[in-house]
């Protein structure tokens, strides 16, 4: 059973309280949208934080494994397009089947040919004719489907399953990918690390950027569907209008003119509508997020996760107890890698489309490790408030700077160019606030600001 | 014969003078990240970011100057503003040393929390340039823009192909010569540089034989601001400039060091040009190279492209992983310089 600390309950009360300070200032709809991202970003905080924290393990490649999570809601929630599959189906089938055969072939000569040379030749020769063979029957099949009705489909599409199924999805195509790059990379060291896989998340969203038969690339994939309700059919929903008209009876009662009244209801029923979609979003991710928390503590007290953190305070003596290091790098970073992927189908599903262009290293891998350093690195509640704090702070900056601007600048005149600039450039201030709160903790505070309990057991 | 002239030239115009100029800002770049991981040991993730700083004064002194109706008549006005544009870097690259990195270098902090402080830093240079100059693409490229144009080319030699040469292109080889010759020269004949290469050597036996950490580390960031803020410029004023562009620019300018073996300057200049070359061949259509050198009859159909074009950055990164695996310590062995 796990208890909490004061500052730790103090932690989780500012959280709450933030959210209805939002609620009463500025609505209770931007306070779910806030919540909502709030609660995936603490699900790649958590992500990050498990390969990080507890073994040591660097991801930069945040971006791309949720870009991959994004992918497998587009592939399992889209309704099939069967005249795409028609015309380019085969072709890509054989593709595949020659990738394999390529792979296996590879494969043989690294275990047959001892010599280093000669394997060496032997691949290169392999692979390139390979290739040459394969991207004839790929670059055909590929066209035929990004001709198939290029303004509405022009890809594959996916297999038309409710989209909450993609998240587990997501997950296990994230942990492929980190399973490919972790058999390549881990061996290096840790910036090495951080540049290596920075650089393959940005591979990994250039394909799906480029390769329209699979995501629509630059085109993008909209109108995934909801696992929620949809307002429109709230509104006309009668269970709907009798909560909401229930929930409001004694403001609606004071209100003596019929026509006044339905106005007022729905008006109210607009509103409700919105607010309950994005209630049931958040009690969703909720569940997910309370799933993951749990077993990311009861695996960070188990001995496995005692033995990562012996692999991660000293490698070398961990090694020297027999624990497989290479091994133990490699779980741990799939891991990882798969919530992260799950957090990446979550998105996808709020937001309901998929632009491979939107996914930017800044934004995607950057902000969440600034939020798993002000978390805490090494503790999973430190995650979670890191993913609520910097989230909220990376939205509540704008109007924070509109303010701050209007204040310090309250004597010039309206129009003065210093002053506009300034209000122009509000959105790029955030960037500032992030920079000096990284910079800020690191300096005071390194270990974040719910630090990793030190156990003695 | 003149078919085998046409091809040649079709290579030299899209494949070599590009490569050349776009290698020789990759280099440049690659060359300050390396003094810093040479000297200071962390990856600096807000190289970019410095780059794209220096740009950017320089770009504002150019403002100034066009407005001011001073300029170097066919040269681009930037080349009278980079000098105002370096100093400004390096006062930018000693207050983030004094402010923020030196804390971290007196703890005796590990690599991987200097790098990072360094992302902290780049989201703050990021933001104040943000903020200066906003994020739309400027061109301040003034003076002539082409040296040798492609139909004086072809009227001058009478082939079909011709070969451009930019201003801009000519600049930066230039530029990159003198830079590399003076830092090469500076790092094994001055006592400043002898120091710097003994300290990236072996600190400890550095600091007993009397060498003033500080001072190597002052002038490393002198040399650092210098070479960021040049490149920088030289890239901006090449291709445009575009606060975003550098973020991304610093993967492959990461690669070239990595590439190069980190650490080693001669390494980082190499790997420049290894990463800039293979980004442009990979993804060069060669159609029009073998209608000239091939026989109609087995002309190719398709445009003989290896990769689409869009794929530009995943093979700087793709070579990365590539050398990593064969050999991980890079192409000339890296950590001193």
């Amino acid at each position: 059973m796990m208890k909490f600390e004061r500052y730790e309950l103090l932690a989780i009360t500012i959280m709450i309280s933030l959210f209805i300070f939002v609620g009463f200032i500025q609505g209770w709809s931007v306070s779910l949208v806030i919540l909502n991202m709030c609660i995936i970003s603490a699900i790649m905080t958590m992500g990050v934080n498990i390969s990080w924290g507890y073994a040591g393990v660097i991801n930069f490649g945040v971006m791309g494994f949720l870009a991959m999570g994004g992918l497998a809601a587009v592939l399992v929630s889209y309704p099939p397009i069967t005249e795409s599959w028609q015309v380019g189906g085969r072709g890509l089938g054989i593709s595949f089947a020659l990738l394999v055969v390529l792979v296996i072939a590879v494969m043989y000569i690294n275990k047959t040919v001892i010599q280093k040379r000669n394997r060496y030749i032997l691949n290169s020769l392999i692979i390139f004719f390979g290739i040459l063979i394969i991207r004839h029957f790929y670059l055909n099949a590929t066209h035929n489907i990004e001709d198939v009705n290029p303004a509405i489909a022009g890809f594959l599409g996916g297999l038309g399953l409710p989209i909450i199924f993609s998240w587990i999805v997501g997950g296990l195509f994230a942990a492929g990918v980190a399973f490919v790059i972790g058999k390549v990379a881990l061996g290096l060291r840790s910036d090495y690390l951080a540049i290596v896989t920075l650089g393959i998340s940005e591979i990994v969203v250039s394909v799906l950027k480029h390769e329209e038969w699979l995501s629509r690339g630059v085109k993008n994939v909209i109108g995934l569907k909801r696992p929620v309700p949809y307002e429109i059919d709230l509104q006309n929903a009668d269970w709907f209008i009798n909560l909401v008209t229930y929930l409001n009876s004694s403001k609606l009662n004071n209100i003596i003119d019929l026509s006044d009244r339905q106005q007022v209801l729905n008006n109210l029923i607009i509103d409700g509508s919105g607010i309950f979609v994005k209630l049931s979003y958040a009690i969703l991710f909720l569940i997910v997020m309370l799933i993951i928390f749990y077993f990311a503590n009861k695996a960070q007290l188990s001995p496995w996760g005692r033995m990562m953190r012996a692999i991660r305070d000293n490698e070398t003596a961990a090694n020297a107890m027999g624990k497989d290091v290479v091994k133990q790098h490699l779980i741990i970073f799939v891991i990882g890698a798969a919530i992260v992927g799950v957090a990446g189908a979550m998105l996808v599903t709020l937001d309901g489309l998929f632009t491979p262009s939107g996914y930017r290293p800044l934004r995607f891998t950057f902000i969440i490790w600034i939020m798993v350093i002000v978390g805490g690195s090494g503790n999973n509640l430190g995650a979670i408030f890191g993913g609520f704090v910097i989230w909220f702070s990376w939205i509540e900056a704008a109007p924070l700077t509109t303010f701050i601007i209007n204040q310090l600048t309250v004597g010039l005149e309206p129009t003065n160019a210093l002053k506009l600039h300034l209000l122009d450039s509000v959105p790029y201030f955030r960037y500032l606030f992030m920079g000096l709160i990284l910079l800020l903790i690191l300096r005071y505070r390194p270990k974040g600001i719910i630090p990793e309990k030190v156990r003695h057991s | 014969m003149i078919d085998f002239l046409n091809s040649i030239i079709v290579l030299l115009n899209f494949i070599i003078i590009p490569g050349i100029s776009y290698g020789s800002q990759l280099a440049l770049g690659a060359l300050g990240v390396t003094f810093v991981y040479a000297i200071l040991r962390f990856a600096n993730f807000a190289h970019g970011e410095i780059m794209s700083f220096g740009a950017m004064i320089t770009i504002l002194f150019t403002w100034f100057f066009q407005s001011q109706n001073i300029g170097l008549g066919i040269l681009p006005t930037a080349l009278l503003a980079l000098p105002i544009g370096i100093i400004a870097t390096i006062i930018l690259c000693i207050i983030s040393d004094k402010f923020v990195f030196q804390y971290y270098r007196y703890q005796k902090s590990v690599p991987v929390v200097l790098a990072m402080v360094s992302i902290g830093v780049m989201f703050v240079i990021n933001a104040i340039i943000r903020i200066i100059i906003g994020t739309e693409t400027i061109k301040f490229s003034d003076g002539q823009k082409f040296i040798m144009k492609a139909k004086q080319f072809k009227v001058m030699t009478g082939l079909n192909e011709g070969l451009a040469l930019k201003s801009s292109q000519v600049i930066t080889i230039l530029i990159t010569i003198l830079l590399l010759t003076f830092t090469f020269w500076f790092l094994q004949k001055t006592k400043t540089g002898k120091s710097m290469r003994a300290f990236s050597d072996n600190e400890d036996l550095a600091l007993l034989s009397g060498i003033n950490p500080d001072r190597v580390v002052f002038t490393t960031w002198i040399i650092v601001g210098v070479l960021a803020c040049v490149a920088g410029t030289l890239y901006g004023l090449d291709k445009s400039y575009k606060p975003i562009i550098y973020l991304n620019l610093v993967l492959p300018i990461f690669a070239s060091a990595i590439v190069g073996g980190i650490g080693s300057p001669f390494g980082a200049v190499v790997g420049g040009y290894v990463i800039a070359f293979s980004e442009i061949m990979v993804t060069y259509a060669y159609k029009k190279f073998f209608v000239y050198l091939l026989p109609s009859s087995i002309e190719p159909t398709g445009l003989v492209q290896l990769l689409s074009t869009d794929y530009k950055f995943a093979v700087s990164f793709s070579i990365l992983v590539i050398v990593l695996l064969i050999r991980p310590s890079g192409i000339f062995k890296g950590k001193v310089l």
